[in-house]
């Protein structure tokens, strides 16, 4: 085989946050998320939730990866799905605006308690739940911001993560 | 029916069969339906109702029916093994695009969830093998979802649907709507190719110097039209056709630009051409990987064309050039206009250059075998069916294996809708209860299963169906004893280790047609064949047909799996040895 340049480039893996609106009707989550694990598809966080109650739709926020051909796939995949009204890539040339929220337990007394509450205010990470011994903070922001506050909590006692999976957005003035 | 006036459930199911233009139903009761059964025996049969003998049956039937006439299949089966049963004959409607619906009866909604007697989780269990599905708590919703129903499973790409309804909803009040008020909110697939993509597949087919037409079970199910466009293309354009197993039919075997089916066991002709076109016109088939062998060999030069009605198929297991999103036969009239109104002409010179290499391959003579006086060849009894039965009015169905491939090389279909068999999902056991679908829908006609030993025997129960509603079906076997496909396969890929593939103690199928209520015949010498066909065809009954064949027959050509087009093994070749990456293959 010749070498082919366009092949080549479709190998690479990329992350794409995909939008779904879908009736809010029983069964629905489990037709997306059966087609993900039949066809072997990666799910790298899901969120669903109602966002019209009178026209009972539900938006489902995917962050998943896969080559260009896949990602097409996927996406077409989707479409063909009965409930589902409209399929939109929110990772095009401009990345989407994408927020988690995350509700975070840390354990622990002394000096390791300043350090995580001084943290968390560099991090603009709210205090919901204190106690003598433990704080819960509440953070929202971007995934890997998110991540970078878990793994700065960990050796300051952290012992419970709760995080929400991405809701995204795209910029500029277009809907859905 | 007085405007407002509440019915109960179960009217509400056969009223709007009945709306939808439902002839017949192919069913099975049990204590989950009960209340549609009375509605059915109160209604006095206006719908006909066929009595299966196992729900797998049903379902079959229900795609023979579909595949023979368009229109879709009916299924209606009891709640937990009832359904359960059904599930392969869902797959194998979703696998090949048939339109079917199917109603399941559950449980009664308070017990939902109870592990109740005869409970199963329908709307779980179908999900990843149904186009849609429903569970129905509220009989309000009944009317509507029906309709729904029969909307999705006929509309875009046909597939099968499940419509799972309580007991205790079929037994409850409620108000019944008409097909016509119902509209879908979220699907609305499209039909119309977009112009500008259908421009430009003219424009580079009118380039073309080594096209060829790759057709597909698309073009059947778009209905008659598409077939008679896709042969006015054809003529017009004088390039060369090709077809799945699925699409077989929708060009005429007679005809000189036919090449015969194309894929694992398709002919010399059609894969190499396959293999070294310049354009392929792919029309309602999806580049599924029996047709393509090794994808990074396939077809390497070729630009492509892609119509599909399912905006999945384009791309998913080979890049389109020009993807036209429609249906085959919108799409098709379409590009004939635009391909006419420009004038367009391929180059003659190219065109001929073309057929002349298609006339070296086809002097292979790929499909020839070594005919005998003693033994029935498989090849030559089809040859044979055909021969005594292409002046009926002749519909086939077959199981799945050798046979299945045979008849598909050596039966040569000339009209669509005449050819039901198991593409997708290779179900064994398809081809007798698919012909009795066929039959209900075409009373007068000849309806054959070309069937192997071992397939009819995981569906041979039906045979009581036949007898009992006087469907005068063909069961035609091509019996060698063995399971010959798998036994193919450990020839050529497991060093000859015939592993559980042949079948000893086989019924006397004469015997066991009799037990029917069936006639039985018999051939064993090529000399008696001719008048043993004579004979089941002038029987006007369920006739089971033992042709005892050559037992050690394989079918080629063969594409090897991991394979490219053009690395086919022939009769003649003998054995080749297979790569230790395609073993690996199905
Ligand atoms: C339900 C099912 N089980 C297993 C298989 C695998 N399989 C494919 S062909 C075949 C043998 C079929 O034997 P027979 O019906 O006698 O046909 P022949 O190949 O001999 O013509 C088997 C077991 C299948 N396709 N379907
Ligand atoms: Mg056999």
């Amino acid at each position: 085989m010749s070498y082919d340049p366009v092949i080549q480039q479709a190998e690479i893996i990329r992350t794409h946050t995909i939008a779904v609106l879908v009736d809010n009707e029983a069964g629905v989550l489990a037709r997306v998320i059966g087609l993900f694990s039949a066809r072997g598809y990666n799910i790298e966080s899901l969120t669903v939730a109602e966002v019209d109650a009178r026209e009972h739709t539900s938006r489902i926020t995917i962050v998943t990866s896969g080559t260009a051909q896949v990602i097409e796939q996927i996406k077409a995949q989707l479409d063909r799905l009965v409930p589902v009204h409209r399929v939109v890539d929110l990772t095009t040339e401009t990345e989407p605006l994408e927020r988690e929220m995350a509700l975070i337990k840390v354990k622990g007394g002394g000096e390791k308690r300043v350090e995580a509450l001084r943290i968390a205010e560099a991090f603009r990470a709210r205090v919901v739940d204190t106690t003598l011994n433990s704080f819960v903070f509440e953070l929202t922001g971007s995934p890997s911001k998110i991540n970078t506050y878990i793994e700065l909590m960990r050796p300051l006692g952290l012992i419970d993560v709760s995080r929400t999976g991405i809701a995204a957005i795209s910029r500029g003035p277009e809907a859905l | 029916m007085m405007n407002g006036e509440k019915i109960t459930g179960a009217e509400i199911v056969l009223k709007a069969l009945q709306d939808q233009g439902v002839e017949v139903i192919f069913g099975y009761p049990g204590g989950a339906v009960l209340p549609i059964y009375d509605e059915i025996f109160r209604q006095e049969n206006r719908i006909k109702h066929v009595l299966v003998r196992h729900e797998q049956g049903a379902a079959h039937a229900a795609e023979g029916y579909a595949r023979s006439t368009g229109k879709p299949g009916v299924v209606l089966v009891t709640s937990g093994p009832g359904a359960t049963n059904a599930v392969t004959g869902i797959t194998d409607a979703l696998m090949d695009s048939i339109p079917m619906v199917v109603l399941t009866g559950q449980v009664p909604t308070k017990l939902i969830g109870s592990d109740a007697f005869q409970e199963a989780d329908t709307v779980g269990i179908t999900r990843s093998c149904t186009k849609h599905n429903w569970l129905v708590k509220d009989v309000n919703d009944l009317a509507r979802v029906l309709h729904e129903a029969f909307y999705v499973a006929t509309k875009g790409r046909p597939g099968p649907v499940v419509v799972d309804i309580p007991k205790d909803v079929q037994f409850a009040l409620g108000n019944y709507v008409g097909p016509g008020n119902v509209a879908h909110r979220s699907y609305k697939p499209r039909v119309k190719g977009d112009l500008e993509r259908i421009r430009q597949a003219v424009d580079l087919i009118a380039t073309a110097r080594k096209p060829i037409f790759y057709t597909g079970g698309g073009v059947i199910n778009s209905g008659p039209a598409a077939s008679q466009l896709l042969r006015e293309f054809a003529r017009l354009t004088g390039f060369p056709v090709t077809s799945t197993l699925m699409g077989l039919g929708a060009f005429p075997a007679d005809d000189p630009q036919w090449l015969g089916m194309l894929g694992m066991h398709g002919t010399w002709e059609a894969n190499h051409a396959m293999h070294d076109c310049d354009v392929m016109i792919c029309i309602g088939a999806r580049f599924d990987d029996r047709v393509t062998g090794r994808l990074d060999a396939f077809s390497p030069h070729s630009k492509k064309i892609h119509i599909d009605i399912d905006p999945s198929s384009i791309n998913k297991n080979v890049r389109a050039d020009v993807a036209v999103i429609g249906d085959v036969a919108h799409v098709l009239e379409d590009m004939l206009r635009v391909w006419k109104s420009k004038a367009a002409r391929p180059d003659k010179e190219a065109l001929a250059a073309w057929w002349e290499q298609i006339r070296t391959w086809r002097g292979r003579d790929c499909l020839a075998y070594k005919n005998s006086e003693e033994l029935i060849k498989p090849q030559y009894a089809i040859e044979r069916l055909y021969a005594l039965t292409k002046d009926l009015d002749t519909y086939i169905t077959t199981e799945v294996g050798q046979h299945q491939m045979w008849a598909a090389q050596f039966y040569r279909f000339q009209s669509p809708n005449r050819w039901m068999t198991s593409g997708g999902l290779g179900t064994m056991g398809y081809g007798l209860p698919a012909a009795l679908g066929v039959q209900m829908a075409h009373p007068g006609s000849l309806v054959i299963d070309i069937a192997g030993e071992a397939s009819v025997l995981m569906t041979m129960q039906e045979l009581s169906t036949a007898v009992q509603y006087d469907l005068p079906i063909k069961i035609f076997i091509l019996n060698n004893e063995y399971m010959g496909m798998v036994r193919q396969w450990q020839e050529l890929l497991h060093g000859g280790r015939y592993s559980h593939s042949y079948t000893a103690s086989l019924p006397d199928f004469v015997k066991l047609a009799e037990a029917y209520g069936a006639v039985g015949l018999r051939a064993s010498k090529p000399a008696e064949l001719d008048d043993a066909i004579r004979e089941m065809i002038g029987v006007k009954r369920p006739v089971l047909f033992d042709c005892r064949i050559d037992k050690t027959e394989n079918c080629f050509p063969m594409i090897p799996s991991g394979e490219a087009h053009n690395n086919m093994i022939l009769a003649d070749l003998g054995a080749q040895t297979v790569s230790a990456a395609g073993k690996t293959l199905v």
